[in-house]
């Protein structure tokens, strides 16, 4: 029963940031598979709407053991949804905390998403809406223009020390950083 | 069962990023104003075990589990692209608060407003793939 409260709490960055690592060789040996999860969108793309349009035409049913990995990811966080949850408020930097209060940002009851702006009750609201709709697109489009995610270019792709990826990872930084910092607040203030 | 490593693998990431706060908007906020170390941390181990992973393979040529030597499939090199690309991806990684591992996460864990983040980069894919003639690579 300890052991179940003890991994509840949030787990620091030390013991995460490994077991993450440690997917990388382990793809490659259990099944000889370079680690990334964005390609998936292409895959999606491919299979229902290919539209005649070279880029979605390939075999993406050799590409199966992605759509595997994502349901095992999705039943990962079901199980640490069901069992595994911190019963804590999540801990963070204060200086941010006042800064999102100012944008009536105040419910923390939820640790992964500020709840009062991502429900269905507001799904019609502007501020869900361009986090939502248009970081959605940004996300796909970019990432399949800069050739892979977070997990293909700053994990996979800097573990096997490839220079594209320390250039990508590097822009990756900096889009997210003028966005944080000089979009998000105009966006919060709508 | 050929994919059982895929279902075990996900079901580890899933709940590594889950519990280590990794898949929180707020996380990401904190992360792109240098307000704490947390992401920089998990990024960083991340990196240095798997370099130490991939340097292995390499060194003693170890192959999978099938005996089939490993291929690594490096990128092109470009500037424009990972300049424009990149920056288009940051942003949308910082609006949403999740870049495509996190967005499964986020689902898998009951948060369906993820999910129209999925469904539109997907179509940002697409828009990709339509376009992609007509973009500086």
């Amino acid at each position: 029963m300890n052991m179940i409260v003890s991994i509840s709490q949030p787990w620091p960055w030390y013991v995460a940031g490994p077991i993450i690592g440690l997917t990388v060789p382990a793809l490659l040996i259990l099944g000889n598979k370079n680690f990334g999860i964005s390609s998936s969108f292409r895959h999606v793309c491919a299979s229902c709407f290919p539209n005649g349009i070279e880029f979605f035409k390939y075999e993406w049913q050799k590409e199966r053991w992605v759509w595997i990995f994502i349901v095992g990811i999705i039943i990962g966080a079901w199980i640490a949804s069901a069992y595994l949850q911190n019963p804590n408020e999540i801990v963070l930097n204060p200086t941010l905390k006042n800064e999102l209060s100012q944008y009536g940002i105040t419910d923390y009851s939820n640790a992964y998403l500020p709840i009062q702006i991502f429900t269905w009750h507001s799904v019609f609201s502007i501020k869900l809406l361009i986090l939502t709709v248009i970081g959605g697109l940004l996300v796909g489009f970019g990432t399949r223009y800069a050739d892979g995610c977070t997990s293909g270019h700053s994990i996979m792709g800097l573990s096997a020390l490839n220079w594209p990826s320390l250039v990508a990872t590097i822009f990756f930084m900096l889009g997210g950083l003028v966005a944080a910092n000089f979009i998000i607040p105009y966006i919060l203030s709508l | 069962m050929k994919y059982l490593q895929y279902i075990v693998g996900g079901i580890v990431f899933g709940i590594v990023m889950s519990k280590s706060e990794a898949i929180s908007w707020y996380r990401i906020q904190e992360m792109f104003r240098f307000q704490a170390w947390h992401m920089y941390g998990i990024i960083m181990m991340a990196i240095l075990i798997g370099t130490t992973g991939v340097f292995l393979i390499k060194k003693f040529n170890i192959r999978d589990y099938r005996g089939n030597p490993i291929p690594f499939h490096p990128k092109d090199r470009s500037i424009p692209r990972y300049l424009i690309g990149g920056i288009i991806f940051g942003m949308g990684w910082a609006l949403s608060g999740a870049c495509p591992g996190p967005m499964v996460v986020n689902i898998g864990f009951g948060y369906y407003a993820m999910l129209i983040v999925f469904f539109f980069a997907v179509l940002g894919t697409f828009l990709y793939g339509y376009f992609r003639d007509k973009l500086p690579h």
